[in-house]
């Protein structure tokens, strides 16, 4: 809906990621519970829907293949094959295939489909009787029509939603097809149809009835509806052949008028708003970063928050000259940050989209590895900012992979060590004030703290007399080329992964944090701010020069007074009651001249158990911060994070709290050793 | 960037340190009068600042660091082009200062002449040739080559 101009095949491939996404739930779910038939039928009617956009918007092959795995899987739909593990992993395999020839069709071969197709027919066939794999399969409505019944009459009253054109549908198709089924006798129904002037120009007001005179048994007609049964009553009936009397009495411009009706749905093809608010219940947020399709409700709030604004806004020009202004000018901040909040609303997504993705993980990890591995997953309706859930994609894998490879024993370790031979891992989600921790927990034998030890010294990252906590050992796996897998497995274990984790979630402004008991299993929390493009700073003075320090890294701010000033030059520690926090002169590491103001203010921030101290010469207050980020000229400048524009139009940089307490821990670590060298 | 398919090139003619830019006048975007800037401590001296152009926060170049000239404070008549480059890949909207700005005005391509290796007092990868435009010299930059 937002580019209603889209390319079509855009369009389509966004819908086939949805249905891919359905699909691949659909038989996750169905491996668990194989008889549930709603999934056989939401996985069916995925793949049919694939199907059929894949050949509208012009992806024959695509079409093609799907068609195939669909007369493959129809025998599953008819409950003649039961879905079994090895199926669906050849399903699942299959649209793994589907999504790779929608998204890089140069690089996919044909021959990969054919081979699924084969392995599937023949998984399908074995479990079914006298199926021949090498007949090709044809429409689901052909071959349910297979048996031959005796002809009998239906009616067949038919109402779709109003809404339905919208939708893509054509209800005149569905008509055809009923025709197809054998003699057939169309009436409808126009009494619906308000006047010319009420009359909305994508609904449809028609209703129809039918008589059907058909060898075919009932489910053929029932087939015919399948994909809109849900916006839809549709009445069968089976009568006897004189009761088919008020057929005929059909005015001819109905059917003319239901023709002009069914035009609509062309126009409307690029779901407007109803049809994308329709779909969100399902579709829940595509993967592409640039178009979101966004719940209708959260719009609908934005406008009146918008509309509330307007018209305080309008009272304060009426009021600029006189007294009450203030009150007004109060009223409009309060509403422009409501604004603000409905505004980020609209990015946030829940993180369900993403937890999804990683039941297909370790579905795969545990059939790889031999280990019976179990996922659960809690919070999943933690919303997070939809780029930064793009960008938590990778590292959650590795960490996964990681729990499943080094955390998770095999069954045959688990049950020694008195554990259930099946390994539990837990991705669970929360908000936590202004952050969302995301952690990985498993059950497995935890984090091997001497063989740490023995890696890093290998690696040389610790001198072998190093005297270091477990949790502190634990922090070495975060650094790059740390590995301590015995062998490189083809999963993980490379040695590139725990520190490009900590790199990533560290460039979202997050952390890290890792608990580990040997033994009962390890876990991994992400913490990470609730949104990458806005944050509370608090704006400060250096110099002439403004900037804004991220007031979640804000511990407080103190006033350096002059005595203090004085003392501490040299050795820039501040005495913080009874804690030596080193600081940080602004002025000279920015290399301001001239002379610092009489009050300076030192602003303490704060990274885990490390402080240090800002010196800055004004405090000016708390700035609502929309991040910019630098452009790769300035990639080199390690200091600011981004930059942001005041209200004056001036640029104000971002200070990167993480990396000046580095280098405040760097100086003094550096007074440290030189009063070593003094002694 | 100058290709030799065709023969002219429409180019805006700039004025830095008494010598005469030319730079083509696809890859610009606008010129702005001068604008307060924000000053990046830390940065790599010819982009010193970033400064805000309709919402977007760009970095401000001075092709002076780049060509050796001494640095000189931004005047009245001093004009920020904005231009779009590719920067480490990615297309980057940049500021560059320049004293004056003359016209847009073609360029006929074949008068130029290859940068040479010795007699000039700028490092020669940043030129892509020298012309002749009236009666002055001009100076053709290689702007990929000077932001990257």
């Amino acid at each position: 809906m937002i580019n209603n101009n889209a390319d079509p095949a855009e369009i389509f491939r966004q819908e086939a990621a949805d249905l891919l996404e359905q699909l691949e739930q659909a038989l996750l779910d169905l491996d668990r519970t194989p008889d549930d038939r709603d999934l056989v039928n939401t996985a069916f009617r995925a793949l049919h829907t694939i199907k059929g956009s894949g050949a509208m918007f012009g992806f024959e092959e695509v079409a093609a293949f799907a068609h195939e795995f669909e007369s493959a899987f129809d025998r599953v739909r008819k409950g003649e094959t039961p879905p079994n593990p090895e199926l669906i992993a050849i399903a699942l395999n299959a649209k793994d295939f589907i999504r790779s020839q929608i998204e890089r069709p140069e690089e996919t071969d044909a021959v990969i489909g054919v081979c699924i197709l084969a392995d599937l027919r023949q998984l399908v066939a074995a479990s079914g009787t006298g199926f021949i794999a090498e007949i090709p399969l044809s429409d689901s409505k052909d071959t349910g029509g297979a048996t031959a019944e005796p002809a009998s009459t239906y009616r067949i009253r038919i109402r779709f939603n109003k809404d339905i054109l919208v939708n893509g549908t054509n209800p005149l198709l569905l008509l055809n097809e009923l025709r197809d089924l054998g003699e057939c006798e169309v009436i409808c129904h126009t009494d619906a149809v308000p006047a010319l002037s009420e009359i909305e120009p994508g609904a449809c007001y028609f209703h129809w009835d039918v008589v059907l005179k058909t060898a075919q048994p009932r489910s053929a007609i029932d087939d015919v509806f399948i994909f809109v049964q849900d916006d839809m009553t549709l009445d069968v009936e089976r009568i006897e052949a004189q009761k088919v009397a008020p057929a005929a009495t059909q005015p001819p411009t109905a059917r003319a008028s239901a023709e002009v009706a069914s035009l609509p749905t062309v126009e409307h093809h690029v779901a407007p708003a109803e049809t994308a608010a329709k779909r969100t219940g399902d579709s829940r947020g595509n993967k592409d970063a640039s178009t979101i399709r966004v719940q209708a409700e959260r719009l609908d709030e934005m406008m009146d928050r918008v509309g509330e604004l307007v018209i305080a806004q309008a009272r304060l020009s009426q009021l600029a000259s006189g007294t009450g202004t203030k009150g007004v000018a109060e009223e409009i901040e309060r509403l422009t940050s409501a604004l603000r909040d409905a505004m980020m609303g609209i990015r946030m997504v829940p993180i369900g989209t993403l937890f999804g993705r990683f039941r297909r993980l370790i579905h795969d990890l545990s059939r790889d590895l031999g280990k019976e591995i179990e996922l659960t997953t809690e919070g999943e309706e933690t919303e997070l900012d939809k780029t930064m859930i793009e960008r938590l994609a990778d590292p959650l894998v590795h960490v996964i992979r990681n729990a499943a490879d080094h955390g998770l024993e095999d069954p045959a370790s688990r049950i020694a060590a008195g554990k259930s031979a099946t390994g539990h891992i837990v991705l669970s989600a929360r908000h936590a004030g202004a952050e969302v921790q995301i952690s990985v927990k498993d059950d497995g034998r935890g984090l091997d703290a001497k063989r740490i030890r023995a890696k890093a010294e290998e690696n040389g990252l610790i001198a072998p007399d190093t005297v270091l906590t477990d949790t502190e050992l634990y922090q070495l796996i975060f650094q790059p080329g740390f590995s301590t897998a015995k062998e490189v497995s083809a999963l993980s274990g490379r040695g590139v992964g725990m520190d490009v984790v900590k790199r990533t979630i560290e460039s979202m402004r997050g952390s890290i944090d890792l608990v580990s008991e040997p033994g009962q299993g390890s876990q991994i929390t992400l913490r990470l701010p609730l949104t990458l493009a806005i944050i509370e700073g608090l704006l400060v003075r250096v110099a002439d020069a403004r900037y804004v320090i991220p007031l979640t890294a804000v511990e407080e701010c103190v006033e350096l007074s002059a005595a203090e000033d004085k003392r501490s030059k040299g050795r820039s520690f501040l005495n913080i009651r009874g804690d030596l926090v080193p600081f940080l002169r602004l002025r000279e590491l920015f290399e301001e001249h001239g002379e610092s103001d009489a009050h300076q203010k030192v602003v303490i921030v704060a990274a885990g158990d490390t402080r240090v101290g800002l010196v800055v010469d004004q405090i000016i207050g708390s700035h609502q911060t929309v991040i910019k980020s630098l452009s790769k000229l300035h990639a080199d400048v390690p200091s600011f994070s981004g930059a942001t524009i005041l209200g004056d139009g001036a640029v104000a940089l971002i200070l990167d709290v993480l990396h000046l307490i580095a280098l405040g821990q760097l100086r003094e670590a550096k007074v440290k050793n030189s009063k070593l060298e003094l002694v | 960037m100058l290709t030799s398919e065709e023969t002219t090139r429409q180019v805006l003619m700039l004025g830095l340190a008494g010598e005469v830019f030319a730079i083509e006048a696809q890859q610009v975007r606008e010129i702005l009068d001068p604008i307060p800037v924000t000053r990046v401590p830390g940065a790599k001296g010819y982009v010193s600042s970033i400064l805000n152009v309709r919402g977007k926060v760009i970095p401000l170049a001075d092709l002076r660091l780049r060509f050796g000239m001494p640095p000189a404070p931004i005047t009245p008549d001093s004009r920020f082009i904005v231009i779009e480059i590719e920067v480490a890949g990615e297309p980057t909207t940049v500021g560059i200062v320049a004293d004056k700005v003359y016209e847009v005005t073609e360029l006929d391509t074949t008068s130029l002449q290859k940068a040479p290796p010795i007699g000039m007092h700028w490092q020669p990868e940043f030129v892509s040739g020298i012309g002749k435009w009236k009666d002055d010299f001009i100076v053709v930059p290689n702007l990929e080559r000077i932001f990257n």
